[in-house]
């Protein structure tokens, strides 16, 4: 399922956190409610881990990683990546890498098995991506933008890319990945869709903008609804009770 | 430009995208909405004026441009859709695509014009909206119809120009001066009467004015009173009607009179029997026995204020016989006179008598043997002057001559238009209870008034004399003491600036 969610009044959630399957990173906000709902989500399932980077919130957008590693930009303090190290699973690399481009959540988009990147990114960051991640990296653009971590967001299941894709380049980029994906919007009628949208295997958050729409994309392109069963199940019974009552 | 560098490109396909509000399968566009629910969304006419209240001038059919002017405009015409929207503020913040009239009827007082706006709405996506603006017709009339509708008897100050002469030489003659001077533009209503004109004015100041050009052109005395119409103690407003009572001065040009002792006296004993020459603001008297001259002003005038012994209706016309010519040519103020005896008969005697003058004149000049003259006739005068009996022993001259005649040499010119015209003023004219032979009298003064004119280049000096285009004849002569009878040179007159032909009709131009 996919949840609405707003960090202190914005919207752009997917820059204040980082999801993964193996691990959840948020932003050190004012308020508790952030940090809550992911936890509630996500609780017992995998680690939420409140950190900063470089002394910033905006962490979604300066990490890149998956359930095998994780990126970290060289502005992230040695105290950061000492936390992170001890929060993490055992399982999960973290690496910090020396790369110009240090925002690599803009510069990085992936999954579990692929990676796509910006195009300039240096010849050892790329090779660095995929030891770290595990994944196989594809220097793209997304519909003329090289920010292909900004316009698109892609879990294991499915994918979101920018509005204006064209069908040859929606093709092709599916083809690279191996998951369906479909041109969409976020946060209503936002393009920055990785702005918007945080998703790993089974849940996806997303900007309280975000209408009832566009939030039917994401589930059925993310296959959010087959992944719990059981939270089908759940929500009749909810309704069930709600009319009994 | 790819295919021409030989580039491989990819063909790009527009994809689609479901629009973020509704979910209509739709192309992308900047807003990643569909047009209906960014419709919905934002309104960009919101701000933009839908009901504007114009206003028209019914009687002209024209439209209020604030603050002032006054547009022409037919309804469903181009300009009246070029005023419509240039009324509309704040629509420099769209884009006006398209205008059009939705058609109305003209008494509903409405006029609906449909708008076609671009404006640029969330992150550059432009958006296209059709309104209808609304314009309530208020119906109020402009300055120069309201004030040809106002009632012309609202008037505030009359002046009444009176002379007490049996003439209308001054009149006529004062009548162009005003035209030239356009002393009575303001007038609101000008009245004809017996003996004057009445002029009405919306205020005081305007008769004020006017009266104060009279008395700069004539010897006047004036006198002004007021009429309480009605008034308001509380605000301390007070309405009036204010009459001036402007009096000319009964002497004329050609007038022959007889001096007060004492004016002749002050005057260094000039006549008593004395020629008036000219008035203007002041008055010009000539001995035409000894060429003596003075000027009365307005003051010295009324201070006296005598009448004339002899006035010009009662010239009679005389034949000369001889002339001998006793001094040199002397200028007096311009006019050039030479004292002579003559010997003169009338032309009513000419081969019934054989009675004679011999007199003394200043036109040695002008006159030869064989020319006629107009003169007073004091032989057969029957005087009852007042101002006369005062001089004890004073022999009367048995002739006095005026001016030099050319009845004779008109007469072979009569039937055929003068080649110059004079305007006149609209002047509305109380007919009733007087005859023909009033208007003939009229008519024959006018024409008097224009020989004059034709004479005295001194005369027309002030006054505006227009081409008559209806006159064709090339030979214009001006010699005004030759033989032939005087005329108005080409030079001195003005081309009359007529815009159509109703305005000619307007004028009233008197031949």
């Amino acid at each position: 399922m996919a949840t609405r969610l707003q960090f202190e009044n914005s919207c752009e959630i997917g820059v204040f956190s980082k999801l993964t399957n193996a691990y959840c990173l948020v932003a050190i906000g004012g308020s508790e409610n952030f940090y809550s709902t992911f936890e509630s989500e996500l609780a017992g399932i995998i680690p939420v881990i409140k950190t900063s980077i470089g002394g910033t919130r905006i962490i979604g957008r300066l990490c890149a990683g998956n359930k095998n590693g994780l990126l970290l930009p060289h502005t992230t303090t040695d105290q950061e990546l000492q936390h992170l190290r001890n929060s993490l699973p055992d399982g999960v690399v973290v690496q910090r890498i020396d790369e110009r481009l240090s925002a690599l959540g803009n510069c990085i988009a992936c999954n579990d098995h692929v990676a796509l990147t910006h195009t300039d990114l240096d010849k050892e960051t790329e090779e660095m991506i995929a030891d770290v991640l595990g994944v196989e990296v594809f220097r793209q653009t997304i519909a003329g933008n090289i920010l292909v971590g900004s316009y698109c967001s892609f879990s294991n299941r499915g994918g979101l890319v920018h509005p204006h894709t064209s069908i040859e380049d929606l093709d092709e980029l599916s083809t690279l990945l191996q998951v369906p994906l479909v041109a969409g919007t976020v946060n209503r009628g936002s393009e920055v869709i990785a702005a918007g949208l945080t998703v790993n295997d089974w849940t996806a958050f997303c900007g309280s903008d975000t209408t009832a729409t566009e939030l039917s994309v994401i589930e059925s392109v993310f296959k959010l609804r087959e992944a719990q069963p059981s939270a089908i199940v759940d929500e009749m019974r909810k309704s069930l009770i709600d009319s009994y009552v | 430009m790819a295919e021409v560098s030989g580039m491989f490109t990819v063909q790009q396909t527009i994809g689609s995208v479901l629009c973020c509000k509704c979910g209509i399968l739709m192309q992308p566009n900047a807003a990643n909405m569909c047009a209906k629910c960014l419709r919905s969304e934002v309104d960009i006419t919101e701000g933009l004026q839908k009901h504007v209240v114009i206003i028209h001038c019914p009687e002209c059919d024209s439209y209020l441009q604030p603050p002032r002017s006054w547009i022409k405009a037919q309804l469903e015409s181009k300009e009246l859709l070029t005023f419509c929207i240039k009324r509309l503020k704040n629509l420099n913040k769209v884009k006006l695509m398209n205008a059009e009239f939705i058609w109305t009827e003209p008494h509903s007082k409405r006029i609906n014009v449909r708008l076609r706006v671009q404006k640029e709405v969330l992150n550059g996506a432009v958006l296209e909206q059709t309104y209808t603006v609304e314009y309530v017709v208020q119906d109020q009339m402009c300055e120069s119809c309201s004030k040809v509708q106002a009632n012309p008897d609202q008037w505030v100050a009359a002046v009444q120009l009176r002379q007490h002469v049996s003439h209308r030489r001054t009149f006529f003659y004062l009548e162009q001066l005003i035209l030239k001077h356009e002393a009575a533009n303001r007038a609101i209503k000008i009245q004809q009467l017996v003996q004057g004109i009445d002029f009405f004015f919306a205020h005081r100041s305007h008769a004020l004015k006017f009266v104060d050009f009279v008395s700069r052109v004539v010897p006047v005395r004036s006198r002004n009173d007021k009429q309480l119409v009605s008034h308001d103690h509380k605000s301390n407003n007070f309405n009036y009607k204010y009459t001036f009572s402007v009096e000319i001065c009964p002497i004329c040009r050609e007038d022959l009179i007889c001096l007060p002792p004492k004016v002749a006296a002050s005057l260094g004993n000039v006549g008593p029997l004395v020629i008036c020459t000219k008035v203007s603001n002041s008055i010009a008297l000539l001995d035409p026995f000894t060429l003596r001259h003075c000027f009365l002003d307005a003051d010295q005038y009324w201070r006296a204020s005598f009448k004339p012994l002899l006035s010009s209706r009662q010239l009679v016309e005389y034949v000369v016989l001889d002339v001998d010519v006793v001094s040199e040519e002397v200028n007096i103020g311009g006019a050039k006179y030479v004292l002579a005896d003559i010997q003169v008969a009338r032309v009513s005697d000419f081969g019934k008598n054989d009675t004679m003058f011999s007199v003394r004149t200043h036109l040695g000049h002008l006159l030869h043997p064989g020319d006629y003259a107009l003169g007073y006739d004091l032989y057969r005068a029957n005087n009852n002057d007042i101002e006369l009996d005062k001089y004890k022993g004073l022999v009367l001259p048995e002739v006095i001559l005026i001016k030099k005649s050319y009845e004779e040499k008109r007469q072979k010119k009569r039937g055929k238009h003068r080649s110059w015209k004079l305007k006149s003023l609209n002047m509305e004219v109380d007919n009733s209870g007087k005859g023909r032979d009033q208007e003939q009298k009229l008519n024959s003064e006018y024409e008097q008034f224009l020989r004059d004119l034709e004479e005295n280049p001194d005369l027309r000096f002030n006054i505006s004399l227009y081409r008559n285009k209806e006159y064709q004849r090339s030979e214009v002569t001006s010699i005004a003491d030759g033989e032939d009878v005087p005329s108005i040179p080409l030079e001195e007159l003005l081309a009359d600036l007529d815009l159509s032909d109703i305005d000619v009709e307007e004028d009233c131009i008197r031949e």
